[in-house]
C-alpha cells in the first residue's frame, strides 16, 4: 500500500486551494446571503480548465486521476460548498456518466464543452413524489417518429436553473420498473422546458436548485444515452460517481470547519490562557481530527478503486455514509468552539455548519445508503 | 527573446520554521516548502515578456533535489523549461558562491537577452544574489523593479521603473540585461489543469560541478567567504517592572530604580 500523494495530485492540490483561497472564500459570504450564483467563479473554473480535471485529454480535460478529482472537490468544499455542488454536478453526475454511458459522438459533442464550462450540465432523477424510490418516477418519454416527448417534473436539481443541458430519467416503459426507465441528454432551450428555481434553503444558498417542469419537450432519439430500458443503470452509475464528489467535498467541508475553529480555539482567551488550552476543548479537536481523517482514507481508498476501474459502489457508499454524517458532527463541534460567536453570521463556520446538512439528504439519504451497504453484504434487499 | 528566471526553494512563509540551536541552520524538515514569493513575480513577469515578446522561458535554480518542486510550479505556470543545479559540492554556498554557480549555469544555457531574479529571498534576506549574479555574468542590471515598460529588441533596450525610497526612477539600458522585481511588478497567474499536465511530464535536468565546469574552490563551503556564525532567536521580551502605591511613594521608588541603574543621575 502506498499512501503519499503524487506529484501531480499535489500540484492539483495546490492549485485548487490557491484559486479557492483567492477567488471563491471572499465572496462565499456575499454570495450566500444573496442567494447569488456565482457565475464569474464558474467561468474562472472552466478558464483554469478546474471542471475537466478528471476528464482525458483526449475529450479536453487534463487526464488526471480520480484522487485528484476528489481533492479537487475537497478544495472547493473547503470554502464554499455552494461551488463545491456545482462541481460534483458538472462532473461526476454528468460529464463522467455522458463519458461513461454516451457514444463517440454524445461524448465528442458534449464532454469537452462541459470539461471546459462552456456549458453546464444538470441531472434530473429525483421528482416531487419520488426521491428515495427512484424507480417510482411519474416522468414519461412516449416515443414518436424520430423523437420521444417527455412530460413530467424533476425536483431538487442542483444547476437546474442554468444548465445548459439536462441528464433526464424518464419511463418509456410504465410496466417495466426498473428496467422501463431510459435516460436522456435533453437540451434545456427545448421548447416546453422551463424551470423554477427555488430559494430560502437551509444552506447551498449560492448553488442554483431548481424544480425542472417539462410539458411536451421533444428529443431526439439521437439523445438517449446509454440504451433504451437501461436508464436505471444509468443513473445509479452517475450516483457512483456523485457521491464520491460529495464524500470528498464533506471531507473538504469537514477540513474548513476544523480550520476556522483552530484558528479561533488559539486566539480566544477564557479563564486566562487560549480555550485551545482546556481539556474539554482539545477532546472536540481530538474527535474532529480523527473523523476527518478517517473520512479522507475512505474516500482515497474509492478513488483508488475507481482509478482500477473496479466496482466499487459499496465503497462509495460507505464513503457517503460516513463522511456526509462525520461532516455534521464536525460541524456541530466546531461550531461549539465558537460559542455565542459561531450562532453569527459573523465567522464563516454559521455557513459552513448550515452548507453541511444537506449531505446526509441529497445522492441518496443516510438511510439508502445503508440499505445499499447492508445488501450488497447480506445479499438480500430492503426496498 | 531568451529569458531566463532565476528561483529559489524556502520554507513556506506561513509554517512556523524553528531554527537548530546548536548547528545554526533553519530546521527545514516537515516544514513546507514553497517558490520564494518574490520569486513568483519573477517568473511571472518571464511569462509576460514571453506572451509580450515571443521566446521562451527557462527557469534555474540551485538547490537540494527537492527543489525540483519548485521548478515544476514554475513549469506549471507556464515557463517552458528548467534545469535544477544539485550537487553536494554546492552545500553551505553563500551569496557569493550561490552567484558564481547560478552564473556558470546561465552561461551554459547559451546567449540570453534577460535574466530576471525576486528582490531577494524570503529566508535569507540578503537580495545580494541578483546583483552578484549580474556581475559574474557581467550584465547590466536594473534592481527592484516594479514594471517593465517597454523592452526594444532591435535596439536591444530595456526600460524599467525600479521602486526607490523616494518614489520610483525611470531607467534605461542596453540588454542583455539582469533585473531584479518587487511585487508591485504583477499579480503572478494560477496555473491552469494542463500546463499541470504538461509540468508534471517535464523532464528537469540536474546540473553538477562536473557539468558546471569552473574551479572546485569555487563551489560551496569552500568558495563561502561568509560562514553564519550563529542563529539564533532573540529571548523573548521580559515583563517589566511595575511600581504601585501612592504617587509620591512611586515616583521615590522610580527615580530610585534609575539611579541605582545608572540612567539618570539627580
Amino acid at each position: 500500500m502506498n499512501f503519499d500523494i503524487t506529484e501531480e495530485q499535489q500540484m492539483i492540490k495546490n492549485m485548487v486551494a490557491e484559486f479557492a483561497e483567492k477567488e471563491i472564500a471572499p465572496f462565499a459570504a456575499e454570495n450566500d446571503l444573496e442567494e447569488k450564483f456565482p457565475w464569474d467563479i464558474v467561468k474562472k473554473m472552466g478558464e483554469l480548465g478546474i471542471f475537466g480535471t478528471v476528464i482525458p485529454e483526449e475529450y479536453g480535460g487534463g487526464g488526471f486521476d480520480y484522487i485528484a478529482h476528489a481533492m479537487v472537490a475537497e478544495e472547493l468544499g473547503r470554502v464554499d460548498s455552494s461551488v463545491r455542488g456545482i462541481y460534483s454536478v458538472q462532473v461526476s453526475l454528468v460529464a463522467l456518466t455522458v463519458l461513461k454511458w454516451g457514444n463517440e459522438e454524445q461524448k465528442k459533442k458534449y464532454v469537452p464543452r462541459l470539461a471546459s464550462g462552456e456549458i453546464l450540465g444538470c441531472f434530473g432523477l429525483t421528482e416531487p413524489n419520488s426521491g428515495s424510490d427512484a424507480v417510482s418516477m411519474q416522468a414519461t418519454a412516449v416515443e414518436d417518429g424520430d423523437s420521444y416527448i417527455i412530460n413530467g417534473n424533476k425536483m431538487w436539481i442542483t444547476n437546474g436553473g442554468v444548465a445548459d443541458i439536462a441528464l433526464i430519467f424518464a419511463k418509456t416503459d410504465k410496466n417495466a420498473g426498473a428496467r422501463g426507465i431510459t435516460a436522456f441528454i435533453v437540451d434545456t432551450k427545448t421548447p416546453g422546458f422551463s424551470t423554477r428555481d427555488i430559494h430560502q434553503k437551509l444552506g447551498l444558498r449560492s448553488s442554483n436548485t431548481a424544480e425542472l417542469i417539462m410539458t411536451d419537450v421533444r428529443v431526439p432519439k439521437e439523445n438517449v444515452l446509454g440504451e433504451v430500458g437501461k436508464g436505471f443503470k444509468v443513473a445509479m452509475s452517475a450516483l457512483d460517481f456523485g457521491r464520491y464528489t460529495v464524500a470528498a467535498g464533506c471531507v473538504g467541508l469537514a477540513q474548513g470547519c476544523y480550520d476556522v475553529a483552530k484558528k479561533y480555539a488559539l486566539e480566544r482567551v477564557q479563564f486566562g490562557k487560549p480555550i485551545a488550552g482546556h481539556q474539554l476543548i482539545q477532546e472536540m479537536f481530538a474527535d474532529m481530527i480523527v473523523d476527518i481523517e478517517a473520512g479522507r482514507l475512505l474516500v482515497y481508498r474509492v478513488g483508488h478503486l475507481k482509478n482500477k476501474g473496479v466496482p466499487n459502489t459499496r465503497e462509495v457508499c460507505v464513503a457517503k455514509l460516513f463522511c456526509s454524517e462525520m461532516v455534521n458532527r464536525v460541524a456541530y463541534k466546531a461550531l461549539q468552539v465558537f460559542g455565542g460567536y459561531g450562532f453569527s453570521g459573523e465567522f464563516p463556520i454559521e455557513r459552513y455548519y448550515r452548507d453541511a446538512r444537506i449531505n446526509t439528504l441529497y445522492e441518496g439519504t443516510s438511510q439508502i445508503q445503508k440499505l445499499i451497504i447492508a445488501n450488497k453484504d447480506l445479499g438480500i434487499s430492503a426496498f | 527573446m531568451k529569458i531566463v528566471v532565476c528561483i529559489k526553494q524556502v520554507p513556506s512563509t506561513e509554517a512556523r520554521v524553528q531554527m537548530d540551536p546548536i548547528k545554526g541552520t533553519l530546521i527545514r524538515e516537515g516544514v513546507e516548502s514553497v517558490v520564494n514569493p518574490f520569486d513568483e513575480y519573477a517568473i511571472e513577469e518571464g511569462i509576460r515578456l514571453k506572451e509580450r515578446y515571443g521566446g521562451e522561458v527557462t527557469v534555474i535554480s540551485m538547490g537540494p533535489p527537492q527543489a525540483r518542486e519548485a521548478l515544476k510550479t514554475a513549469l506549471a505556470m507556464g515557463a517552458d523549461k528548467a534545469v535544477l543545479l544539485s550537487d553536494r559540492a554546492f552545500a553551505g554556498s553563500d551569496t557569493l558562491a550561490t552567484a558564481y554557480t547560478l552564473s556558470l549555469g546561465i552561461k551554459k544555457l547559451g546567449d540570453i537577452d534577460i535574466v530576471i531574479c525576486g528582490k531577494q529571498a524570503t529566508d535569507g534576506d540578503t537580495a545580494q544574489v541578483g546583483p552578484g549574479l549580474a556581475q559574474r555574468l557581467n550584465l547590466r542590471q536594473i534592481t527592484y523593479v516594479s514594471k517593465i515598460r517597454e523592452i526594444n529588441l532591435k535596439n536591444r533596450k530595456i526600460t524599467a521603473e525600479r521602486l526607490i525610497e523616494s518614489g520610483t526612477q525611470v531607467v534605461s539600458t542596453a540588454l542583455p540585461a539582469l533585473i531584479t522585481v518587487v511585487k508591485d511588478i504583477n499579480q503572478p497567474r494560477i496555473p491552469n489543469i494542463f500546463s499541470i499536465k504538461k509540468a508534471t511530464r517535464a523532464e528537469i535536468p540536474v546540473w553538477g560541478m562536473q557539468d558546471l565546469g569552473g574551479d572546485p574552490k569555487d563551489f560551496g563551503f569552500d568558495g563561502s567567504p561568509t560562514q553564519v556564525v550563529r542563529i539564533f532567536t532573540p529571548p523573548p521580551r521580559q515583563g517589566g517592572e511595575i511600581i504601585q502605591g501612592e504617587v509620591p511613594e512611586a515616583v521615590a521608588k522610580l527615580i530610585e530604580a534609575l539611579t541605582s541603574r545608572n540612567i539618570i543621575n539627580l
